[in-house]
């Protein structure tokens, strides 16, 4: 546990330099919200987001989530990504790119019953890992998987 | 239902029996009678031929002295080359078998052995085996980029390919640079193709998933959302095969997603493994394989990953190996096979199948020598025909070949290198870059290099070049890019090219070193250090992402070559290499 939280705090401090202007995802819905958690969506780090977010950043890697996401992404700004949670009791699935300048990208909130599933399409600026926070029975979960954005072609 | 240990042991012990065992390979290179009599088998004969890149005629085709392995890949094949090949794979030296499968000696032996491929050669062999094996005892699959890689494939849109796939008699393809004509033309050339295509990884986008405009095409499946039949069942013998295809995963990264904007890839082996579990409990197949368009470095990772598949008959990194691999996985073993291109291999295994599963095999990775094959005539006459519209274009002289132009390999072939001299040249820049295709034939030493020639080096569907000013960081953001296409330690990141052909500028390469840290040192030739904030002007062709505004790089290549008339290189820019002494993919390279 301690060491995957070594490398999220250390992959945000990385995505906190990053001074490139690339918005977070594409369901920012500020209009639509009233209480939207822009403290925690408009964090430069990824730990201080999730705390903001999900009242803490301690969590323990766990083989129940499983993470789609292409290994290389034919379009950065149009990433497919699935998250399933097969655990009990999941209450909500949080997606984050630490290597965005804003490393949260989206949170879904899951009625009592619901199946833990998630699925949407997210910006990358540049390659590095995808990040899955499951929060279920009060506890945090979560997986991670790495997905290459390439300028594409043989580069020529 | 795949082989447990001690069958597959068997199932070896057999193979070795049969003369497949890479040992044995030195006997099959020595029968001094006839190259083409290989003995029957079991009972399936599966043919498998990939990446002929449109090469209809005969051609020079020199494989490469630098096919590195980094990581888990080091020192395993298919990243062997020159002796160290030989040496694993049991060929003797000196051997029309040596000239096959390696670079050595190249220039004597190509002109011993003559040149290689062609399809009316090729056909000769195939209409043989199928009469040997007998009747319904065999299918001819193909590993795809069968429509590019000729003058005549991109004046015809890849339709003299397709013809001449159905009077092969093509059974069953998959596809990777026929993703490069506009969308219509390939469901049209599908359309005409006799055989099946197959993709199991190849989706419709959600959004054109709303108003698809192939809607009525046949292998559209709109509740999977599969662009494309997954697989196919056949009999064979009374034996059930299932062929199941798999595309090139990159095709929309390597190549122009604008020609195909509706359809969406990657590797899908999630997919691929509910795709093998539904064929074996639905199909009740005796024998399931794979016709693979991965690369076989995907392939080999691919099929520790996904269990229940009995061969993988791979292609796209033209990789000509003698001998399969045999992958263990959780539930059993896979053969993993790679059959080299341009037309210079045909893939012949030979299946024993019995009880429902495969009991034993044998492989040959067999060399097509046009001068010990007859042309079968109709597909002479075929050939012939559609190719007299372009034979005063095709044959025109450009100049004389001084030494033997070559492009495959990790870093610039001698043709590569013509191709960037002549863009520095033509369009006045200072820095060149072309593509690590793996495909183009080679010109030997003596040769008159024709248009023809050019052609085959160069011809794609998006052929325009471009002249712009670029950054020291931004040339070497590109080459770092590449970089770890071709050097990620994990097969799924890799594109299975090579890296990117550079003029102009000379750099220091470590394959080991991971993303962004793999370049350092980049001059110009005269020696001037590269500097990241510096701009530089940069000529290139085949940008992917969109049209380029400048002449077809063909054009440029041929004004470049009538200016020279007699071509030798003299300076070849590949990079000065880090940690890589003693690497077995790596041969008669001056800078290592």
């Amino acid at each position: 546990m301690n060491n995957l939280r070594r490398l999220i705090i250390k992959g945000s401090m990385a995505a906190s330099t990053l001074g490139v202007a690339v918005s977070a995802g594409l369901l920012m819905p500020t209009t639509v919200l009233a209480a939207w958690p822009a403290k925690a969506f408009g964090a430069k780090d990824m730990t201080e987001g999730l705390a903001n977010l999900l009242g803490s950043s301690e969590m323990m890697e766990s083989g129940d989530i499983s993470i789609k996401a292409p290994e290389i992404a034919e379009n950065g700004a149009v990433v497919p990504i699935t998250v399933t949670a097969t655990m009990a009791g999941v209450e909500s699935i949080t997606i984050a790119a630490p290597n965005n300048p804003a490393p949260l990208v989206a949170s879904f909130d899951l009625m009592g019953g619901a199946h833990g599933y998630a699925s949407t399409r997210i910006k990358m600026g540049k390659s590095g890992d995808v990040i899955a926070v499951v929060k279920a029975g009060g506890k945090l979960y979560t997986a991670k998987k790495g997905v290459k954005v390439t300028i594409g072609g043989c580069g020529g | 239902m795949t082989l447990s240990r001690r069958e597959f042991l068997h199932l070896m012990g057999m193979a070795g029996a049969a003369g497949l065992l890479p040992g044995s390979l030195r006997a099959s290179s020595q029968r001094p009678t006839d190259l083409y009599e290989i003995p029957r088998f079991g009972n399936v004969c599966l043919m498998h031929m990939t990446d002929c890149h449109a090469q209809l005629n005969p051609v020079y085709f020199r494989e490469p002295n630098v096919n590195l392995g980094v990581g888990g890949a080091l020192g395993k094949a298919p990243h062997l080359v020159g002796n160290a090949f030989l040496k694993h794979f049991g060929v003797t030296p000196d051997s029309s078998a040596a000239h096959a499968f390696s670079y050595l000696n190249y220039d004597a032996a190509a002109k011993t052995y003559g040149r290689v491929g062609g399809f009316a050669h090729l056909a000769s062999l195939v209409k043989r085996l199928r009469a040997e094996r007998g009747d319904g005892n065999s299918l001819l699959l193909d590993g795809g980029d069968t429509w590019q890689g000729s003058g005549t494939a991109y004046w015809t849109r890849g339709k003299d390919m397709v013809e001449a796939c159905n009077l092969l008699g093509v059974d069953i393809m998959t596809g990777h640079w026929e993703f490069t004509y506009q969308d219509r033309e390939v469901i049209e050339n599908i359309g005409e193709f006799k055989g099946e295509f197959i993709a199991q990884n190849v989706k419709v986008t959600e959004e054109a998933l709303f108003d698809y405009k192939f809607s009525d095409f046949d292998g559209f499946n709109e509740d999977a959302g599969l662009a494309f039949k997954p697989y196919t069942m056949r009999t064979v013998n009374g034996v059930r095969v299932a062929v199941i295809g798999q595309a090139f995963p990159y095709t929309p990264i390597a190549n122009p997603q604008r020609f195909i904007p509706d359809w969406t890839f990657g590797i899908q082996d999630e997919r691929m493994q509910a795709v093998v579990d539904q064929v074996r409990s639905n199909e009740k197949p005796d024998l399931v394989v794979v016709l693979s368009h991965n690369g076989m470095d995907v392939d080999l990772k691919m099929a520790e990953q996904v269990t229940g598949i009995d061969v993988i008959f791979g292609g796209h990194t033209h990789d000509g190996m003698p001998a399969p691999t045999v992958v263990e996985n959780s539930s059993g073993k896979t053969l993993v096979t790679n059959a080299g291109s341009n037309g210079k291999f045909l893939g012949v295994m030979d299946l024993d199948v019995r009880n429902g599963k495969l009991q034993g095999f044998q492989y040959r990775l067999v060399p097509i020598f046009s001068n010990l094959l007859k042309a079968d005539p109709a597909m002479q006459a075929y050939i012939d025909q559609v190719r007299a519209p372009y034979k005063t274009q095709l044959e025109e002289p450009l100049a004389l070949a001084e030494e033997t132009l070559y492009r495959r390999g990790n870093f610039n072939g001698t043709f590569d290198q013509v191709i960037c001299d002549a863009l520095n040249k033509v369009n006045d820049a200072q820095i060149s870059l072309s593509p690590g295709f793996r495909w183009g034939t080679t010109v030997i030493p003596g040769q008159t290099i024709t248009m023809e020639n050019v052609m085959d080096q160069t011809c794609i569907t998006y052929p325009e070049t471009y002249r712009r000013e670029m950054s020291g960081a931004d040339i070497k953001a590109i080459l770092e890019d590449v970089g770890d296409n071709l050097f990620n330690p994990d097969p799924y990141f890799q594109q299975g090219g090579d890296m990117v052909r550079v003029g102009g500028l000379d750099y220091v390469c470590d394959p080991n070193q991971s993303f962004g840290k793999r370049i350092s040192d980049m001059t110009l030739d005269d020696g001037t250090k590269i500097e990241a904030n510096k701009k530089y002007m940069v000529a290139g062709w085949a940008t992917v992402g969109s049209q380029s505004p400048g002449r077809p790089i063909w054009d440029v290549v041929a004004d470049y070559l009538r200016d020279q008339k007699q071509v030798k290189i003299n300076k070849l820019n590949t990079p000065k290499l880090v940690g890589m002494k003693g690497n077995p993919g790596l041969e008669d390279y001056p800078a290592a």
